[in-house]
């Protein structure tokens, strides 16, 4: 090796700032991702799910395929949760902790690459990699949507529905990031996120409405309904949900049922505080965790 | 021009009750190779983790180069080279592609980068599986790139933690060339390691823990003639056992010996005074007792003693 004579007041290296960093961390743990049989497997269930779909919809084409609003709203609308939650857990829910459990990150750590750099490089691959697959989902149904459809225009409110998903991904992949830092071992961020995101979070909203009869607007599921809400015949634009009382006769028994509906605004607002609350808070745990 | 440098102040690093750091405070500078040298379980791997801020001091602080580690780990870390434990480098990825991921990061021009990579992976031998995936190679390879990963950006100061663990022997004699080989270089090394004949080998200052203190760091030749009093120690082979396997009386009597211990049946270690006049006359006087001296050479040093006498003082 060729010697050479090193003066720290003129450096030869320029550390890259650390916002170039996190471009270049983004760019390497992205292809990480494209290569691992995760991607591959995730590209198969979405790949499934939209096979089924299509097979659903061919065989049912009646109540489904009447318009281009109901046909995106009940597919995209109800669908989209799928490749989102997948996906979140497949590329976030290991992030943090696989760097303590596989030692990867006793690499990392030799580097000149602060703590955060490291965090957000691999929260924007993560989200890139999942949006890649919720495009592809909507790809399988745009399809669809041009067989049945031709070529009538597509819903506005499906644009406003994909924004508000891909808001959503962003918020899902913040709490796999919080869970992903809070434990070392793996395993228990990919279970906790898909347990809370494919049925917890809705559960614990049906439990709020039912029994306690108030709002559930600290449930992200909640705010997440407005991504098939935007399909709906009476949009509520605002910062507040809608209460509806509906009373039924069972027999000579009345039942009153009440539902709310979230505003599209304030189902944005809540899934931008579940995104910045529960991704800073990831952080926060990263910073302090220590490589034992 | 600022020599390279490595400082802890008051270091100290608990683990709940236990104390696996406690208050060290080294000033190292100069390019030089330094060997931190204990056994298992003193704390060299802890300070090495303290050093690069993948732990957090309990008390006190470090700094390389004049930047500190907690508070400006990027300065800290720019102009150095870091092997701790065996890190996983991420499977998927080739040895040319784990070092472009480092050498960008550490902001190596690109035009440098593969010119750089190649030096270095033929340097830790590997040049022939620069493209074959890194979760196909065993330990000893992937230190090997590990090793190659701390040298891309040529760095001032490395910190090595053991870096033969996990080797096989060539592998091991490998690394200890190469990083006799680094010290022609211009840089500070801090090197830790059990074995104490890799740190003779190779380093020119030992700093010697136990139980997570510092016992001293001195130089090697200070260290040796400091606890040696200037002793010589040898080690004497026999072509067949001691008769009844004791030590005659008679090699203890002789003028300028101090100490004689039986290694085994057919190895003798003999302190004595003098100097090589004196070596002189003891090997004569050894061959004419006529119990089957076939050799004779300079025992592994003071240093052994020293390592084995004060490592074993605590426990
Ligand atoms: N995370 C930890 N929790 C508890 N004890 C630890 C931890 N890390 C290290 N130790 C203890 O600290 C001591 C020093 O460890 P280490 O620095 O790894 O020693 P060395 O590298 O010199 O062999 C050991 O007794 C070890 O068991
Ligand atoms: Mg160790």
């Amino acid at each position: 090796m060729t010697a050479t004579v090193l003066s720290p007041e003129t450096p030869r290296l320029h550390v890259p700032v650390s916002s170039e960093q996190v471009l270049k961390l983004t760019r390497y743990q992205l292809r990480e991702y494209l290569r691992s049989r995760r991607f591959v497997a995730l590209l198969a269930i979405v790949l499934a799910v939209g096979a089924i779909l299509t097979a659903i919809v061919a065989h049912f084409r009646g109540g489904i395929v009447t318009t281009n609003l109901a046909f995106y709203g009940s597919l995209w609308g109800g669908g989209v949760a799928i490749p989102i939650v997948l996906s979140a857990v497949f590329f976030g829910g290991d992030a943090i902790a696989g760097e303590f459990q596989n030692k990867t990150g006793y690499f990392l750590m030799g580097l000149p690459v602060r703590r955060a750099t490291v965090y957000v490089g691999k929260f924007i691959a993560a989200y890139l990699a999942s949006a890649a697959m919720v495009l592809l989902f909507l790809a399988i149904l745009l399809a669809n949507g041009a067989y049945y459809f031709g070529s009538a225009a597509l819903p506005w409110q499906l644009a406003l529905s994909l924004l508000l998903s891909l808001l959503y991904l962003a918020a899902v992949l913040g709490a796999t990031f919080l869970f992903s830092s809070l434990f070392k071992t793996s395993a228990y961020g990919f279970v906790l996120t898909a347990i809370l995101f494919l049925f917890g979070f809705s559960l614990l909203q049906d439990v709020l409405v039912d029994l306690a009869k108030v709002e559930p607007w600290m449930i992200i599921s909640y705010a997440s309904s407005t991504i098939g809400g935007v399909f709906g015949s009476n949009i509520n634009w605002g910062l507040f949900g809608v209460k509806t009382v509906s009373t039924m006769m069972v027999g000579r028994i009345s039942v009153t049922t009440v539902s709310w509906t979230a505003g599209i605004g304030e189902g944005i607002v809540i899934m931008i505080a579940y995104l910045v609350i529960t991704a800073l808070a990831g952080l926060v745990l990263f910073e302090r965790e220590e490589f034992n | 021009m600022a020599p390279p440098s490595i400082e802890t102040t008051d270091l100290t690093k608990t683990f709940g009750s236990f104390t696996a750091l406690e208050s060290l405070s080294l000033s190292i500078s100069g390019t030089k190779c330094v060997g931190f040298l204990g056994p298992n379980g003193a704390g060299k791997t802890t300070t090495l983790k303290l050093l690069t801020d993948m732990i957090f001091p309990t008390r006190g602080g470090c700094s390389i180069n004049g930047y500190s580690v907690q508070t400006d780990r990027k300065k800290a870390l720019a102009d150095a080279g870091v092997l701790i434990e065996t890190p996983e480098i991420y499977p998927s990825l080739t040895p040319n592609e784990a070092l472009e991921m480092v050498a960008d990061l550490r902001g190596v021009p690109p035009a440098e980068r593969r010119p750089r990579i190649r030096t270095v992976l033929s340097e830790v031998k590997m040049l022939d599986w620069a493209d074959q995936k890194v979760g196909r190679m065993s330990k000893g390879m992937k230190q090997r790139i590990n090793i190659a990963a701390a040298l891309v950006h040529d760095p001032a100061v490395l910190l090595l933690d053991e870096p033969s663990t996990g080797l096989d022997p060539r592998g091991m004699a490998e690394v200890r060339s190469i990083v006799r080989d680094l010290k022609k270089s211009q840089r500070l090394i801090f090197m830790s390691s059990h074995i104490l004949s890799e740190v003779t080998d190779v380093c020119d200052e030992v700093a010697l823990v136990n139980h997570g203190k510092l016992l001293f760091y001195d130089t090697l030749e200070n260290v040796t003639s400091r606890f040696s009093d200037g002793h010589s120690s040898v080690d004497v082979s026999l072509a067949r056992p001691l008769d009844g396997g004791v030590v005659p009386p008679s090699i203890a009597a002789l003028p300028g010996v101090l100490s004689v211990n039986a290694l085994d049946t057919k190895r003798l270690r003999i302190r004595f005074s003098g100097g090589a006049a004196g070596q002189e006359k003891l090997l004569e006087t050894l061959v004419g007792l006529k119990i089957g001296v076939i050799g004779m050479a300079d025992s592994e040093s003071a240093l052994e003693e020293v390592y084995l006498s004060q490592i074993s003082r605590g426990d």
